[in-house]
């Protein structure tokens, strides 16, 4: 026994710190793993599908839509549908029809516009009619990403909210955080699903399929970050609207000619 | 597909939220209610709870391991739940539910063990072989039963209730926390939701625990306690009155100031929740018991045992529906209204059979009174009968009449 007291000593220390250290490390393992999940602090650039150079540093993503100009053809929706696999009965981009008369109004989406829009009567008289195209409005104070309990929603550098489906326990609170109903629980993976603004196109340059096929640029993407980008400067210079701005979730996708209709 | 009313934002047609969503708050309100009784006599030294703290306790336990599992069973990616213990995302209030559920777990096993440490004694001292070495386990080695051991016993008592009821409260104020804060739903989004909730556990609690102790007399071949149910039912009469109270103001306040939301409410809680909003959580759940209850309190001299034993036991029947449909028409009710705030969809029906339907719903409600039987065969829910006792000193039952018991 009393040979073997140092050494014996010594292990036991050396266990001691070991185990500690491997505490130590699962700790922070865990700590960086919530970290990362939770927050768009982990890499500075995302992964670029393709193996392009795109630097998310460099932009900042902003949807612009000019309701005056959206004719309700249901190309958007379409080319959504087609470029994302959107499943049947479930939308990650549809088009409103209004029509408003002094005391009344009328609002439709049949199938989320995809088929485009049949004459419809109405009970009043219609003032004014108009399509108004809606998208995740990729919030910057979002509550969809707050309340996901893992990190799987998070909101890149570049202005994108995004699901990490890898990681999505498909609980539903973030469908439900969502003030404009751009979420839902994909049937076939079970987990939520929403616009990306087709996040694999505008890394390789691209715009999303919704803006690429819009016969009226209705629908415009741009960069808030790059000189001379015209969704840039209606931003910064025209007069522009953004839905349900008393729940301060501070939109990033605006509107010109919005009408008071419109939630 | 379901019908809409209106205009629906079109991913607001599905109902996220099912069935297990209504079930999770109805049983997390079992553990906290439940506890609330046992913690008015082992806390607050109301010797007229004394027939019925044991069985609120186990109560609260029975329901609390099963109170997780409507969660796991709603969630998309099941395999996955345990991410939100592992890697939790603390800014979602509902990251916190791993560490509230499991808080509590330790704090009301600990005051289970010392509840039930004299049990546990007897019977490893009693039994042989296997039996003997499971009850010996269960005593963590130590059979002192001195006059000192049992009055450390219930010193830790005290202060495991002490930290018990907050955590329990916390527990299920936490839920309505959940729905209270998403400010994207109207119905959901008022900071008194939190309350309510936790009003109507302590509702649900009592209720069920007078259905339960009527129930446990009988197969235990025990008297019923009159000043006990008396006393539950006074206790009843009160948490009703407060969540019915609040559960109408909110509307009010919505109506009278015409906020935004009240025209698409109104109409949700008049067409798609008349059944299960006026008829059962206002008038069969509420105004019937009300009124049933203020017999028993008010009148509670004059009636005979048989009499106020039957009226408690319908009112606290009916009150467990008004609990439920309170849970169905918040967690349902605020889906089948689209963020829009222009339309309703048709009302949602479960489906019977699979993970999130009706046979499982019923299959955890049932799974708590299981796990009751199998506690009362393993460690015997009362103490024997003559046995000395356990908990605060024997105090003389309490004779007082049960209306002077209502805070």
């Amino acid at each position: 026994m009393s040979d073997c007291h140092d050494g014996c000593n010594g292990s036991r220390r050396e266990f001691l710190s070991g185990t500690l250290k491997l505490a130590g490390g699962a700790v922070v393992t865990v700590i960086g793993a919530s970290a990362l999940a939770s927050s768009s602090s982990g890499p500075t650039s995302a992964p670029i599908p393709g193996g392009g150079e795109y630097d998310w540093n460099e932009h900042l993503w902003a949807y612009l839509v000019d309701t005056t100009k959206c004719i309700g053809c249901g190309s958007c929706a379409r080319a959504c549908k087609a470029e994302n696999a959107v499943p049947d009965g479930f939308f990650r981009t549809w088009i409103e029809r209004y029509a408003v008369g002094t005391d009344d109004s009328h609002v439709d989406s049949p199938n989320g516009g995809m088929d485009g829009f049949p004459p419809v009567q109405v009970g009043f008289v219609a003032n004014k009619s108009f399509f108004v195209p809606k998208i995740c409005n990729h919030c910057r104070a979002t509550p969809c990403t707050q309340v996901c309990p893992v990190g799987a929603s998070y909101r890149t550098k570049d202005g994108a909210v995004l699901v990490d489906a890898d990681s999505c326990i498909g609980c539903g609170y973030c469908v439900q955080a969502c003030p404009y109903g751009s979420r839902f629980i994909h049937p076939a993976t079970h987990t939520a699903s929403k616009c990306t603004w087709c996040y694999h196109r505008i890394t390789k340059g691209l715009k999303p399929a919704c803006v690429t096929v819009c016969p009226t640029q209705a629908r415009q993407f741009g960069d808030l970050k790059k000189d001379g980008d015209p969704v840039r400067a209606v931003v910064e210079h025209d007069r522009v609207q953004i839905l349900q701005g008393h729940l301060l979730t501070e939109p990033q996708c605006y509107y010109t000619h919005l009408d008071k209709e419109v939630r | 597909m379901p019908e809409i009313t209106g205009f629906s934002f079109p991913n607001d047609i599905h109902v996220t939220w099912s069935l297990m969503i209504v079930m999770y708050p109805y049983i997390t309100g079992f553990v906290a209610g439940s506890f609330i009784v046992t913690s008015l006599y082992h806390l607050f030294d109301r010797q007229e709870f004394k027939p019925v703290a044991r069985l609120a306790m186990a109560t609260s336990f029975a329901f609390l391991l099963v109170a997780s599992l409507p969660l796991q069973l709603h969630l998309g990616q099941p395999q996955r739940g345990p991410f939100v213990i592992i890697t939790p995302n603390f800014t979602s209030a509902m990251a916190g539910f791993g560490i509230l559920y499991s808080f509590y777990m330790l704090v009301l096993v600990l005051e289970l063990w010392f509840v039930w440490r004299q049990e546990i004694i007897d019977r490893a001292r009693r039994s042989r072989g296997m039996k003997r070495a499971f009850y010996a386990a269960l005593a963590l080695g130590t059979y002192d039963t001195s006059p000192e051991a049992i009055e450390i016993d219930h010193k830790a008592i005290k202060i495991l209730a002490g930290i018990g009821l907050p955590a329990a409260c916390m527990l299920h104020g936490y839920v309505g926390f959940i729905f209270g804060a998403i400010k994207a739903n109207p119905w959901w989004s008022t900071p008194l939701m939190p309350v309510i909730f936790l009003l109507s556990a302590a509702v649900s609690g009592i209720a069920l625990l007078i259905l339960l102790y009527q129930v446990y007399a009988k197969l235990d071949r025990r008297p019923v306690v009159s000043t006990c149910v008396s006393a539950l039912a006074s206790w009843l009469w009160f948490f009703l009155i407060l969540t019915i109270t609040l559960e109408e103001l909110e509307l009010i306040v919505m109506a009278y100031e015409k906020s935004e939301s009240w025209l698409i409410i109104s109409e949700l809680l008049t067409t798609r929740l008349s059944f299960s909003y006026v008829t059962m959580q206002m008038i069969i759940g509420g105004l019937i018991p009300l009124i049933l209850l203020a017999v028993v309190v008010l009148m509670n001299r004059y009636l005979h045992e048989k009499v106020r034993n039957t009226l408690a036991t319908v009112a606290a029947f009916l009150t467990l529906i008004q609990v439920f449909s309170m849970r169905w028409n918040i967690v349902i009710g605020g889906q089948l209204l689209s963020k829009s705030l222009r339309g309703l969809r048709s009302p949602y029906e479960p489906e019977m059979f699979g993970r999130e339907g009706v046979l499982m719903a019923i299959a955890l409600f049932v799974a708590p009174f299981v796990i009751l039987w199998v506690f009362d065969r393993v460690l015997g829910i009362e103490e024997p009968e003559g046995s000395g006792g356990h908990g605060n000193p024997p105090a003389a039952p309490a004779e007082a009449s049960a209306a002077s018991h209502v805070p």
